[in-house]
């Protein structure tokens, strides 16, 4: 906290500009500053913003704003001129003094001011009634105020005038209980020196009357304009810097702790050169009549000696231009940036570099600062202006030099998710990228995911930022996040508002959308987050890393998550409870069927293509991947050589695609799926051990099988269920399938001789490729089963895309996935379908399958049935789940261990 | 209503008292569809989410959660009103609601608090809510142009002064200024409260709460906790405080800096813990006692009670918590003139 050191102490030597006393800066006043008013005349605000910082930096405590001039609407200039240094914590840090003559101009300006500022001045002058009624408005505002010494009669220029005023004001205003420390009274500096022998004593008396009224006035500080006090010596700053020190060095012990200064224009009283200081002393405490003369003297002596600190302020100019705009940045100064980017831009070969670089590096600044509670919101939107500055200079170079994929800008979406209205935080975020060149539409509160999206495809928008401040709003944007990738969208996706966090984003929003998605932690990120997605050289590896980190926090809290978990009988209790109507119909054709050699052919149709890129580590979905500005050319590369190998793998049968898909009637038990394996083949069930002396062992003698499901128990939300998947099946009498597919029959010779003959890039393009299949497969053979074999969707015509996105009824949950995470339930999938017999695929004691081009998973019909994760259970779940599963708890312990703690 | 602050000094002399908790994350729970807030009004918007509607549409809903307050020991009741002004009802058309809304919810509370006190005997307090709108005085909305503003003070005073006069008209004791994150916002509305004083002929007992949005203690428009004090202790309020922000551990340095400059009582009401990573409110009731056991031991405190995620098993806790605890004496601060910019800035006299 800012404190001016107590005055109780007088009798210390004090310095002019010393620490005891308060400077009021007087540079940002029409009446004391010429170059202000030109500034002010010429409506230059930008620049008149920098004369208050000047000001402050300079030590002005305090800044008074005058705009006192007949030919100016003052009530506008004061409020805009209040309203742009609000914006300047640099300047705004300080308290303002809202100076004029008019209470007009006065009211506006403390509609404009958040702190607690000084109201300069209210006085007796149009009687007692007004000053009253102005003072209680003063009070209502909650400022502080100057009392100017002037009553009906006039102003007071004598010790006793100045004394009587000032009691009677002090009077009235305990009268109506104002706050006596509020009051601050300016019993008139006059100026001295002029010639006129009645002014000669003006010094004496302000000092003297000062003095007085502190002592009847308890709590009241007395102001004074030192400015007027050597108004004769206009044009000699030595001299008047002199006469304002001395006359300090005097004023202050008799207790004036206020006054309107230029900060930046005091000497030290020890330092004023002793003939000068002399001569000042004489005139300003009326020592002689001859003083006057004598300083006028001297005073043609100093004329013209000034200019001297200035440079120092400007000490930043002679940096490297690197850390120059990294300082202009940080301190949003603009003065400069333009020249700065110039001289960046000749240094770097392409100008797009100057961005990346150094501007970038400097907003990096700017947001740890920010980050780290050193800076605040307003200074982070200056940078961002300063930010926009350099890149507008830049942008001419860049296109002109026509740079390919130099995107400067982007046109992002901007939207306060449904149900949700707060939008401060959206709006900063929004202007920050607007002032950086981004184009912002700005879809407003409460914008529901159809609104989002439309905007998002009418206006071919490069992202999409989506805001919050509540807690529900986190599910409604993982609802957008669903509907984009469901719309097929590809474009990122940018997270920002105070409930969401990275872990959400990784674990809620990232899975439900395939594209892009950056959880921005604040507004001074958004513009590095942007950029870096907008540009051509640093956009795939940055994608890539945020992916990669959202993963290390799934898998990190998957394995030891912190969430609070229900005991299994609430879980139970909460379990999730599947429309009577969505059951899926008995299976048309029930029974194992087994599909010895699919055609190749008709797979290649069902490839989803993007994750084939993606283990060739090129970040990108299909088909855009193959146009894009920096992967582009190697993924259409690869693209070909994969459809090259595919003719051949199709047309030479390198691979053999064999699959199994059972159906069977079932009901449930607890968490428990209860198989009737009717139709199972009698004796082709027969896998190797040791998988199948586990599955054997729970054969139930009615030809029943019984599949233990896990259950979520992490503690859920109001009206959120714990799932599990046996929720899905009802518990007398439904249905449900298997299937177990492979495209790798074959592979490992044709392997053997790509490695033979060191083609290692075939060898895994073989690889890769025969994976795509399978999925392919398991996906072709899924809809085979809703059409057809299970036939509750007969009509079903969807696209590659939309099979690719899940748009179709059911699920096929896999076991050693989320929904259904321990794996050995495989063996007991196997022994149902005759797997290993009817497809060849073979189970390690890992339970993973070989060759290992393979899928295996469950069907289920229910149209509520879906996804879902049972992450972390308790040793309640555990314990129990052994019991089910016949085995002992180490056993289960292992196979669980990504479910544990 | 004088005579309230008066009993309100009196009792808050004698204990640490107790505030309401949370009506958004209680709501939350009912689990209330779009049908159900709207009721009968049709505004062409979707009222889901307009929890100050719902004094209207489930005044039953309003009042059992006001009542469990009460029942969990709360000495104050707040009405459910923090958007209950025409700039954020806007958002759902519902301007033309906003003085019924008022007096709806202050209905509620006033009926419900002082069945209390007849049941106890113990005096119970309506304090009418005032939210800070979504609109800010401090910040231009446009970079571009950093001396724009979406409002103006008068226009905003405006707002306020309508959702007063409504709220006093509705039987409220007190106006609460809360989750200030805007300082000049909150003197638009104590010029408000002053000038609804002025013409009712009797001032208007205040209560300020200011909210932190950001680690280094500052509101949004920059004020820090003792800036905050300068800029409105000319409302002279009855309690000055901090409210929502973050749980109590993260608040507490923000409290003891104030404690040690108002003069006046201090009302906190801290969120329950800082949300987790899925946004849920996780500290459980006896986590916050826990906090407010110490903050009532160390004579922090006057009046005390919770925001977002406070449930009454958190009020109740609170209420244990501080039982027994003597009030803490506000401050005595030396007289002088205390101005502010961002910053503070004291002039010692």
């Amino acid at each position: 906290m800012a404190t001016a050191p107590d005055l109780d102490t007088p009798d210390e030597p004090v310095a002019a500009s010393g620490s005891s006393f308060v400077n009021i800066g007087e540079r940002t006043n029409v009446t004391g500053s010429a170059a202000f008013k030109k500034l002010i005349m010429a409506g230059d605000y930008v620049r008149a913003v920098e004369v208050a910082r000047a000001q402050v930096d300079n030590g002005a405590q305090i800044i008074d704003v005058n705009m006192d001039e007949g030919l100016l609407d003052a009530e506008f200039a004061m409020t805009t001129f209040l309203k742009l240094i609000a914006a300047e914590p640099d300047i705004a840090r300080v308290p303002v003094m809202v100076d004029s003559s008019k209470w007009s101009v006065i009211e506006a300006g403390l509609k404009c001011v958040s702190g607690k500022p000084i109201v300069n001045s209210i006085s007796m002058k149009e009687g007692e009634e007004a000053f009253l009624a102005s003072a209680r408005k003063v009070m209502a505002y909650g400022a502080a105020v100057v009392v100017m010494a002037f009553d009906e009669v006039g102003q007071a220029d004598t010790k006793e005038r100045k004394i009587e005023i000032c009691d009677r004001a002090y009077q009235l205003l305990m009268g109506i209980g104002f706050p006596p420390e509020d009051i601050i009274f300016d019993p008139n500096v006059f100026a001295v020196a002029t010639g006129i022998d009645e002014h000669n004593n003006y010094g004496v008396d302000f000092i003297e009357a000062t003095r007085e009224i502190r002592r009847r006035c308890p709590h009241v500080h007395i102001s004074g304009g030192l400015s007027n006090l050597s108004f004769s010596f206009r044009g000699n700053e030595p001299v008047r810097r002199a006469m304002h020190s001395i006359f300090l060095y005097h004023a202050i012990p008799a207790g004036m702790d206020m006054g309107i200064v230029n900060a930046g224009q005091l000497d030290v009283y020890d330092q004023i050169d002793p003939e000068l200081r002399e001569a000042c002393e004489d005139v300003i405490l009326n020592r002689d009549p001859g003083a006057t003369d004598r300083l006028i003297t001297l005073a043609e002596k100093y004329r013209g000696t000034d200019a001297v600190a200035e440079k120092a302020a400007e000490e930043w100019r002679g940096w490297p231009v690197a850390k120059r705009l990294e300082h202009a940045l940080v301190k949003g100064l603009d003065a400069y940036v333009v020249d700065d980017t110039e001289e960046a831009r000749q240094l770097f070969a392409r100008p797009i570099e100057v961005i990346e670089g150094p501007l970038m590096d400097g907003m990096n600044v700017v947001g740890d600062l920010f980050g780290s509670g050193k800076m605040f919101l307003p200074q982070v939107v200056k940078s961002a202006r300063v930010m926009k500055k350099a890149v507008a200079h830049l942008l001419p170079f860049i296109e002109a030099a026509k740079e390919v994929g130099a995107r400067p800008k982007g046109k992002i979406i901007m939207a306060t998710v449904k149900g949700d209205v707060h939008d401060i935080g959206k709006n900063i975020v929004g202007v920050v990228l607007a002032c950086n060149g981004y184009d912002i539409i700005d879809l407003g509160v409460m914008v529901p995911w159809t609104r989002i999206l439309e905007a998002a495809n009418e206006n071919d928008a490069d992202m999409i930022g989506l805001s919050g401040l509540i807690t529900p709003s986190l599910d409604e944007m993982v609802t957008v996040a669903v509907e984009m990738q469901r719309a097929g969208m590809t474009m990122p996706l940018l997270i920002g508002g105070a409930t969401t966090s990275k872990v959400h984003t990784a674990i809620r929003i990232s899975p439900a959308y395939q594209g892009p998605i950056v959880h921005v932690l604040d507004a001074s990120r958004a513009v590095g987050v942007a950029s870096t997605l907008m540009s051509d050289t640093q956009r795939d590896a940055f994608v890539e890393k945020t992916a990669a980190d959202y993963e290390a926090v799934r898998v990190a809290r998957a394995n030891k998550g912190q969430n609070e978990l229900a005991t299994l009988e609430e879980a139970r209790a909460n379990a999730f409870v599947a429309a009577a109507d969505g059951k899926a119909p008995p299976a048309a054709r029930p029974g194992v069927h087994v599909f010895a050699d699919w055609d190749l052919a008709d797979l290649r149709d069902y490839i989803d293509w993007t994750p084939f890129f993606r283990a060739w580590e090129l970040a990108g979905n299909y088909p855009a991947i193959l146009d894009d500005e920096v992967v582009g050319e190697s993924a259409r590369s690869l693209w070909a050589d994969a459809q090259a190998m595919l003719d051949r793998i199709v047309a030479e049968k390198w691979l053999t695609a064999s699959g199994v898909a059972g159906l069977w009637p079932c009901r449930r038990d607890a968490d428990d799926i209860i198989v009737h394996a009717t139709g199972r083949p009698e004796t082709d069930t027969i896998a190797p051990a040791p998988a199948t002396a586990l599955a054997a062992a729970h054969v139930l003698p009615e030809h029943e099988v019984r599949l233990p499901m896990l259950r979520q128990q992490i503690k859920k939300r109001e009206g959120r269920p714990n799932m599990c998947l046996a929720d899905f099946i009802d518990p007398h009498d439904d249905w449900i399938g298997g299937f177990a597919v492979t495209a790798g029959h074959g592979i490992d010779e044709r392997s053997a001789a790509f490695r033979a003959a060191h083609d290692d890039y075939s060898d895994i393009m073989l690889k890769a490729l025969a994976d795509r299949l399978a999925e392919a497969f398991a996906e072709r053979l899924h809809a085979h089963v809703r059409s057809d074999l299970w036939g509750y969707a007969p009509g079903e015509q969807l696209t590659n895309d939309a099979l690719v996105r899940e748009q179709y009824r059911g699920i096929r949950p896999a076991p050693g996935y989320p929904a259904c995470p321990d794996h050995s339930l495989k063996p007991m999938l196997f022994d149902l379908l005759g797997a290993t017999a009817a497809t060849g695929i073979t189970l390690t004691d890992s339970f993973a399958m070989l060759p290992t081009a393979a899928v295996s998973g469950f069907y289920f019909g229910h149209a509520d049935s879906q996804y879902f994760g049972v992450a972390r259970i308790g040793r309640d779940q555990l314990e129990e789940y052994a019991g089910r599963r016949e085995v002992d708890l180490d056993t289960a312990e292992r196979w669980l261990r990504p479910n544990l703690d | 209503m004088t005579h309230k602050a008066d009993l309100f000094r009196a009792e808050a002399a004698k204990r640490i008292l107790i505030t309401d908790g949370a009506f958004g994350t209680m709501i939350q729970n009912y689990g209330l569809d779009e049908a159900a807030y709207r009721g009968s009004y049709d505004t062409g918007f979707d009222q889901k989410g307009n929890n100050d509607l719902l004094a209207l549409t489930r005044p039953d809903v309003i009042d059992e959660i006001t009542r469990a307050y009460l029942g969990a020991g709360s000495d104050i009741a707040s009405t459910n009103t923090f958007n209950a002004n025409t700039i954020s009802q806007a958002d759902y058309g519902a301007e033309h609601l906003v003085r019924e809304m008022n007096l709806a919810a202050a209905g509620i509370a006033r009926k419900a608090a002082d069945e209390a006190q007849a049941a106890d005997g113990r005096p119970r307090f309506v304090a009418g809510a005032v939210g800070p709108t979504n609109k800010t005085l401090s910040l231009s909305p446009d970079v571009n142009d950093p001396g724009f503003r979406a409002i103006d003070f008068d226009t905003l005073k405006d707002v306020y002064r309508e959702q007063i006069d409504a709220l006093l008209d509705g039987g409220c004791d007190f106006i609460l200024i809360e989750t200030i994150f805007d300082t000049l916002n909150a003197k638009a509305g104590i010029m408000a409260v002053i000038e609804a004083g002025e013409a009712r002929g009797e001032a208007v007992p205040l209560m300020i709460s200011m909210t932190i949005t950001d680690m280094s203690g500052r509101n949004l428009s920059g004020h820090s906790v003792e800036a905050f004090w300068a800029a409105i202790r000319h409302a002279r309020p009855l309690t000055v405080g901090l409210n929502c922000s973050f749980g109590a551990p993260q608040l507490r340095p923000h409290v003891a800096s104030l404690s040690a400059l108002a003069d006046t009582l201090l009302m906190v009401y801290p969120n329950a813990g800082l949300p987790n990573d899925l946004g849920e409110y996780d500290e459980q009731p006896h986590t916050t006692g826990g906090f407010i056991a110490e903050w009532a031991a160390t004579g922090l405190i006057n009046v005390v009670g919770g925001c977002c995620g406070t449930t009454p098993g958190h009020i109740a806790a609170m209420a244990r918590a501080v039982a027994g605890h003597p009030p803490r004496k506000p401050a005595t601060p030396p007289v002088r003139m205390m101005l502010a910019g961002l910053e503070p800035f004291v002039i010692a006299a």
